[in-house]
Order: C-alpha cells, then sequence, then structure tokens
C-alpha cells in the first residue's frame, strides 16, 4: 500500500506528534482478516471507539496517552482481548491473531 | 412505537430481500463500506453529500430531502429499512431524518452491517436501480430537533444526556478515538448533562439491549423520565442511536435530538462548559 507504514495505512496529513496512535493488523494464521471489527475500550472498559478491519487486515486508533483494551470479533472467531499503552507522539503497533 | 414497529432482525431482510414495498437503505460513516459489498438490493446514502446541506451547516431541507428520495427511487408508502457500520450510528441518523420529515414507515435493522457480517451473511456488488418516485416530504417534525437556544435553557431544567465516550464527554478526548483529534472547539460537556455512552445501550454484536435494560441503564444514570430530554454528541448522529432508543424503543415522546452537538455548543461564546467526569451544576 502506498505511503504504509508498518502495521497501517498511510498517516500522511496527520500531525503524529500531537496523537496517540494505535495500530495494527488482524490476521488468521499467515492471513489478513478484512471483515474483523476491533473496539477500543478504555482503562475501565468502556467503549470508545471500532473500526471495521481494512482488507489488509488493518486497523488504527487516535487514542490519548494511556491503558487501553482492543476487543476483536470477526466472524467464525472468538472474542480476542489485548491490553496497550499508548503515548502521545507514538505509535503502539498491535498485532492480532484470531 | 416499540421495539416491534422500529426495529427488524437479519432474519426479518433476508426473508423480505424480494418485497417490492421494502427499500433497504445502508447509510455509513465510512461512505466507501457500501462499494465493498451490501445487502442484496440495497440501496446508499451518503450522509456527508446527500444528508448534509453543501453550503450552510445544516441538515438538507424538506424539499432537498424529498428530492433526494425521489431519485433514489423511495416512495411514500415503502417500508424503508437502514442499516449501517458504526452500530448503525448513521443508519440511525438517517432514521431520525425519516422521522425528522414525517415518514413514519421506517426501520432500522438490529445490528446493522456488522452482525450481518459477523453472521456471514450474504453481501453483494451489485447496485440496484429503482424508478423514480415523487416522494412528499412533511414539514420538519421539530419536535425531534433541539436547537441551541433551548439547550443552553435545559441546562437544569430538562434531561441532557451526551452520549458521547468519557474521555470526550470529560473533554480528554475531542473527537471519537478512530479520528484525528485537531479540532477548533473547546473540549467538555454541558453542565448538568449526565454521560451515558451511546455503546452502553448496544452490544457487542451492535444488537440494542432488552427494553428492561435500556430502561434500569438510564434510570441508573440519573434520566427524570418525568421530564423532557435532550441527547447529543459530537455530530449528533451517536445521539440519533441515542434518541431512537429513548423515543422509538422505549417510548419516550419527549426526547430530542440535538443535531448541532458538541462541535456547535463547543464552539460558542460564552455558554458555560464542564470539564471532568462529573455533570457539574447549572449555576
Amino acid at each position: 500500500m502506498c505511503g504504509a507504514t508498518t502495521g497501517g495505512v498511510s498517516l500522511e496529513g496527520v500531525d503524529v506528534t500531537k496523537e496517540s496512535v494505535i495500530q495494527g493488523v488482524v490476521t488468521r494464521g499467515e492471513q489478513p482478516v478484512g471483515n474483523a471489527y476491533v473496539r477500543l475500550l478504555d482503562r475501565t472498559g468502556e467503549f470508545t471507539a471500532e473500526v471495521p478491519t481494512s482488507v489488509t487486515g488493518q486497523f488504527r486508533f487516535f487514542a490519548a496517552p494511556g491503558e487501553w483494551t482492543l476487543r476483536t470479533l470477526a466472524p467464525r472467531a472468538d472474542v480476542v482481548d489485548r491490553r496497550v499503552v499508548a503515548q502521545q507522539g507514538s505509535i503502539a503497533e498491535v498485532n492480532v491473531s484470531i | 412505537m416499540s421495539r416491534e414497529t422500529a426495529l427488524v432482525t437479519a432474519d426479518w431482510v433476508e426473508q423480505h430481500l424480494d418485497d417490492p414495498k421494502v427499500v433497504i437503505v445502508e447509510v455509513d460513516e465510512d461512505t466507501t463500506a457500501y462499494d465493498k459489498g451490501h445487502i442484496r438490493g440495497a440501496i446508499k446514502l451518503d450522509w456527508t453529500t446527500d444528508l448534509q446541506d453543501q453550503v450552510r451547516r445544516d441538515a438538507v431541507n424538506k424539499d432537498q430531502f424529498a428530492a433526494l428520495l425521489s431519485e433514489r427511487g423511495v416512495g411514500n408508502e415503502d417500508t424503508v429499512v437502514l442499516y449501517g457500520g458504526n452500530n448503525n450510528w448513521f443508519a440511525a441518523y438517517a432514521y431520525w431524518y425519516f422521522k425528522l420529515y414525517g415518514h413514519q414507515d421506517v426501520k432500522l435493522l438490529d445490528g446493522g452491517r456488522k452482525k450481518w457480517e459477523l453472521d456471514s451473511r450474504e453481501l453483494v456488488d451489485e447496485v440496484p436501480t429503482r424508478e423514480q418516485t415523487t416522494f412528499t416530504a412533511q414539514d420538519q417534525d421539530t419536535d425531534i430537533r433541539a436547537f441551541r437556544d433551548e439547550v443552553v435553557e435545559a441546562i437544569g431544567v430538562k434531561n441532557l444526556i451526551d452520549v458521547r465516550s468519557p474521555d470526550e464527554y470529560a473533554g480528554r478526548l475531542l473527537a471519537p478515538a478512530h479520528l484525528p483529534q485537531e479540532q477548533a472547539q473547546r473540549a467538555g460537556h454541558i453542565p448538568t448533562a449526565g454521560n451515558v455512552p451511546w455503546s452502553k445501550a448496544a452490544n457487542d454484536d451492535g444488537t440494542f439491549k432488552s427494553d428492561e435494560e435500556l430502561k434500569e441503564l438510564y434510570t441508573q444514570a440519573g434520566v427524570d423520565w418525568g421530564k423532557d430530554t435532550i441527547a447529543y454528541c459530537r455530530i449528533g448522529e451517536r445521539s440519533s442511536h441515542t434518541w431512537f432508543v429513548l423515543h422509538e424503543l422505549l417510548g419516550e415522546q419527549s426526547t430530542k435530538n440535538y443535531d448541532g452537538s458538541w462541535t456547535e455548543y463547543g464552539s460558542l461564546i460564552g455558554v458555560p462548559i464542564v470539564l471532568g467526569d462529573e455533570p457539574g451544576t447549572a449555576s
């Protein structure tokens, strides 16, 4: 994908120094999962945002600094929860296997 | 209104795919989602171009809405079934629009696009063609639409429900976390507004919780059922989801959606704002 950074689609036009980015790829075996949904839950477990994965299995959130949980839902798969810490000005990469 | 009239299941939609009086309409935040596959026979409404005036910052007016639906082949006698991504946020926004302009026979697909996909139900690429109609829209029903002055006057008087995430409510975020955070306006919430994130009304798969669970949710959050209620979010689409729960599922007829929401309120000069996790006071 043109301009892609590792694990994510292009961040061109986004001032990453101001953002606390969480991004990654959902895979089943070696294959990216393009029809999964990734939910971002805050430190109390409350829903904050949700995105469908791209055809290449990728997802991204612009969070705030702190602890978050990624909850991944996909057809014919169990729900997968992954903890992640976001920091302003950096990109937290989380790869999810279902 | 009730769950039986306002909501349909994925099974119901599958059974009505070939019903000529049922028009299925997809409305997504991601306006390209339809092009990646949609329910067979579904048409698309683009909330950025079809449901927003392209010059003024406002909803499309009655004539624009009538022209839009006529051109897309939606008739006044049709049953309109809306669905979309993001747990039906924008489908609920479109639902509110149909009600705003007097189309009563409109329903939401419970769970929206996500539930449909997680069930591995059929999505197709073919775009249907529908004959033009002559759709007649009614005057706006302002019983379901709140404007800014009414919202300011409602502080400490009516139920105000901020349906954004806790971090947006408190002022730690300015937009949902899947969007870049640069915004011009102030962060925080309207004084006395309770925070009941829209997501508490839905299950993980996007379907709505039971009426009993929903009633309990808002009761626990301090909603006074004897008072009028105004729901708001950032741009009025998530609050459409909550308006749908209160007005359509629970039958609370004195519920309005403030579609100006935080992007308008948080940019107003001189209005009170509360930061942090507590509702704050009216003074």
